[in-house]
């Protein structure tokens, strides 16, 4: 569904993706893991629009996507998140999901509609008439993928939507990603929480400093000495077995 | 052709320099506080009235009331951004540009209230004491505000350079949190930016006075010319702003010649949109001092 | 979807009571005030399509206003042109130089404190020419032989003017509130909130910016006409002067930018001020501007979402900031 071929993003001296490439397949979920400042968000930018690549080539269904502004890709049927969320903070809830629900509601009555619906579907439902400013950080997070999920995306780039949330909340939502995957939604997404990303994705990318280092399922991964010295670095691999079991009691 | 040409070319030097004077000032607040200040040329005009008036009550001569009237400014400078435009914005952006506004719109009218439209000059025994440069012949006053104002943009330079004031307004500039945390008080290290620009119009307006009038409404075309100045010469730089002030000097005056009085100030707005057009960040790289 | 809350609902009566005002109190200098203060209104109404909604603070909306008001005075002087012909030419102008500016500035990038000194010096580049030039009756502007009547579309008396003005107004208002509900309105203040996080959804704000640049060059356009039409003269400073600008932002800044009826309540409340001071110290010039930028500071300072943002208390104890948050640009 989504191919990138060797992109790279250099910014003066600084090359932030080094000739990456990536495959999606439709109906999966997809993790892109890597330690900070290894370039993820910078991949996800460069897919959606938000940057443009030196070099290589992002082709979602056959369209070549390099080069074309956020606004048209998202008309595609590719939306992303922001890691720091951007909330219409002056709007409601009801009205920031409504925003995005317009891509294929003309009528305002069809899209406040379907901007209820979308609210339910991320278990927003009794938050619609709150103004976006006053919510939590979950929230917040919530709101960000509702708003991009009511574009009625066929791939839905999600960038740390579980940061910064404490474990019953992120426990809250990975049935929530897992259910808009089953409605027929691909998804990519970022992740620090490891335990996230092993219950959720059928297969992963390790990006380091720039470069795709590993690829294969999460449980392979974490076994893959490559990804924990490069990576985790020493004792790593323990907490995340730890977590593992953590994940396997929550599942 | 030639004849006309350099004559217009200095005198266009001169005029450029005052330019440079007063944009050096708004520079300054733009590339420390990031607000543009609507309200500068206001500033500028009551500077001019502030002159005017020593002039005729106390028979002071324009270049003595200089330091007077630099000095009053400076301080007026100071409490505008410390009790007004930084209390009644709420520190938001575009809350700043508009309490900017309010104060041109209130000192503009004030002066209309108080001084009627009429316009007025000073009359000084030398304001036809021409100079001759190579083939012109220039005013004066001209040649004084042209070597003063560079004087006293090299007094900035020294002054952001050289003192403790300069290297926290220059720390301000670049990261205000970090100079926070390294103990400068960001709060009076903006309001003497602000004091110290609106001093620089202080200057520019003592040195125009002698081959200028002054009327409520001079503020706004000064405003503009010194909006493009500084967009031209990079927001923030103080260098930049120095060349462009002479080089718009220099375009207003061979497009006046040209083009004619009205006419001619067209240059320098086609400069000041085809700059925000295609170079925003100014012809030089952009930087404080 | 509540569309009106108790306090919209106690403004719009107060603007109803306001608007049938001149009939229950008829004097001439009452009514005069009245065509003014609704005329501007009309102006307030575009500036808020862009300042409010879309969150582009123009610094130059005399531009859009005098193209209308020069266009509709050309075309019927120069080319002997049906007034109401040149009325609809007046309107397209202004919404033609509105889309110009917008695409141009837009195009490159340019907002905040970046976008309003450029449709400033739009505005500036205008005056000047349209005083240079015989087209536009250089400095002696240009005037309308004095022909009153329907045809023509001129009035034979204040009320006539003022009936014009209100219909105006209530039509700008439909417009306005139309964009407001509409998938377009709900683009142009996604992109006034954040313009990235509309491009993640599919909003093509450069596109939305000039179709907002666009009506409101319209609507100012229109404003334009009708002064023509009621004064029969223009010229460069009326036109394209800066107090045209600045009284196009003040209503919407002190009525609160991004609403409906905010425009209109802080025209009106602005031109009562000015009027109570004109009174007050006998027609001296300036001193009532002296009192609009005094307005301007006070609402900054103590009501950041203006009046309207204080009607929104009624409903809810902490109003949504719908003020036009302009994000500076770098």
């Amino acid at each position: 569904m989504l191919t990138a071929s060797g992109v790279t993003k250099r910014f003066g001296g600084l090359v932030a993706v080094n000739d990456a490439s990536l495959h999606v397949k439709e109906g999966s979920i997809v993790a892109l893991i890597g330690p900070n400042g290894a370039g993820k968000t910078t991949m996800f930018a460069l897919v959606a629009g938000f940057l443009k690549p030196n070099a290589g080539t992002v082709t979602f269904r056959g369209t070549r996507l390099d080069g074309m502004a956020p606004h048209r890709i998202c008309r595609l049927g590719l939306t992303r998140t922001f890691q720091i969320v951007q909330p219409f903070a002056g709007l409601s809830v009801r009205e920031n999901i409504a925003c995005g629900a317009h891509l294929h509601h003309a009528g305002r009555k069809d899209a406040l509609a379907r901007a209820a619906e979308i609210a339910a579907q991320v278990g927003m439902e009794r938050m619609l008439d709150q103004p976006a400013q006053d919510l939590t950080v979950a929230g917040r997070k919530r709101l960000e993928l509702a708003r991009a999920l009511a574009t009625e995306p066929k791939l839905l780039l999600l960038d740390e939507v579980m940061a910064g949330l404490i474990p019953s909340e992120v426990a809250q939502i990975i049935p929530t990603i897992r259910r808009i995957r089953d409605s027929g939604v691909t998804i990519l997404l970022i992740e620090h929480v490891m335990q996230a990303v092993m219950s959720l994705s059928e297969e992963a990318y390790v990006l380091n400093q720039g470069r795709i280092i590993a690829h294969g399922t999460p449980q392979a991964l974490v076994r893959d000495p490559t990804v924990i010295e490069a990576y985790l670095g020493h004792g790593a691999a323990e907490r995340l077995h730890a977590s593992e079991a953590g994940a396997a009691l929550h599942a | 052709m030639l004849g006309l040409v350099v004559p217009a070319i200095l005198s266009g030097l001169t005029t450029g320099a005052v330019y440079a004077l007063v944009a050096l000032g708004l520079t300054l607040i733009y590339g420390v506080l990031h607000i543009i200040n609507f309200a500068h040329g206001s500033l500028l005009m009551a500077a001019l009235y502030v002159a005017l008036v020593l002039n005729m009550r106390l028979g002071l001569d324009p270049y003595v009331a200089l330091p007077i009237v630099v000095a009053v400014f400076f301080c007026a400078g100071y409490l505008l951004q410390r009790f007004v435009v930084d209390t009644f914005s709420h520190g938001r952006d575009a809350n700043i540009l508009l309490v900017t506004l309010a104060l041109s719109i209130i000192i503009d009218n004030g002066a209309l209230y108080l001084f009627t439209s009429n316009t007025r000059t000073v009359d000084v025994p030398y304001a036809f004491d021409m100079i001759e440069v190579g083939p012109a012949f220039i005013p004066l006053p001209k040649v004084v505000a042209f070597v003063a104002a560079l004087v006293i943009a090299g007094l900035l330079w020294l002054v952001m350079r050289h003192t403790r004031l300069g290297a926290a307004i220059r720390a301000v500039a670049i990261e205000k949190r970090g100079a926070e945390l390294m103990g400068i008080d960001v709060k009076h290290t903006y309001a003497m930016c602000f004091g110290i620009g609106t001093a620089c119009v202080a200057a520019a307006a003592c040195l125009l006075l002698p081959t200028f009038y002054v009327t409520p409404q001079v503020g706004y075309a000064f405003v503009l010319v010194a909006f493009t100045t500084v967009v031209l010469g990079g927001m923030g730089s103080l260098g930049g702003a120095l060349v462009a002030g002479l080089l718009l000097g220099v375009v207003e005056a061979l497009c006046g010649l040209f083009l004619g009085e009205t006419l001619g100030q067209i240059g320098i707005f086609a400069a000041f949109i085809l700059t925000l057009l295609f170079r925003p960040a100014g012809l030089f790289a952009p930087k404080v001092a | 979807m509540k569309r009106f809350g108790p306090g919209e609902s106690v403004a719009a009566i107060l603007l109803a009571l306001a608007a049938l005002s001149p009939f229950v109190l008829p004097s001439q200098a009452w009514i005069g005030f009245a065509v003014n203060a609704v005329l501007i209104s009309v102006l307030a109404i575009a500036w808020n399509v862009t300042g409010g909604f879309c969150g582009q603070m123009s610094f130059g909306h005399a531009a859009l206003y005098g193209t209308g008001a020069y266009a509709a005075a050309m075309l019927q002087i120069r080319l002997g042109l049906n007034p109401y012909l040149a009325a609809a030419s007046g309107v397209a102008a202004g919404a033609a130089m509105g889309g110009l500016i917008g695409a141009l500035a837009f195009r490159y990038g340019l907002r905040g404190s970046y976008f309003a000194l450029v449709t400033l010096a739009f505005a500036e580049v205008l005056r000047i020419l349209a005083s240079s030039f015989e087209i536009t009756g250089a400095g002696s502007g240009l005037t309308l032989p004095f022909k009153p009547g329907l045809a023509d579309l001129q009035f034979p008396d204040r009320y006539a003017a003022y009936l014009f003005v209100l219909a105006l107004c209530i039509a700008a208002l439909a417009v306005s509130a139309a964009v407001k509900g509409s998938r377009l309105g709900s683009n142009m203040i996604a992109v006034r909130e954040n313009e990235e996080a509309a491009g993640a959804i599919g909003i093509d704000a450069f596109r939305v910016k000039v179709i907002a640049m666009t009506i409101s060059g319209a609507i100012a356009g229109a404003a334009g006409v009708a002064y023509l039409q009621i004064q029969l003269f223009v010229d460069a400073p009326i036109a394209y002067g800066s107090l045209i600008s600045v009284e196009a932002l003040l209503g919407p800044i002190i009525g609160g930018a991004g609403t409906l009826l905010g425009p209109i309540i802080g025209t009106i409340v602005l031109h009562i001020v000015g009027e109570v001071v004109k009174n007050g110290v006998g027609g001296a010039p300036g001193l009532n501007l002296v009192f609009y930028g005094i307005v301007l500071l006070l609402i900054l300072r103590f009501l950041p979402n203006g009046l309207m943002g204080l009607a929104g208390r009624l409903r809810r104890p902490a109003p949504a900031a719908a003020a036009a948050r302009t994000a500076e640009a770098r």
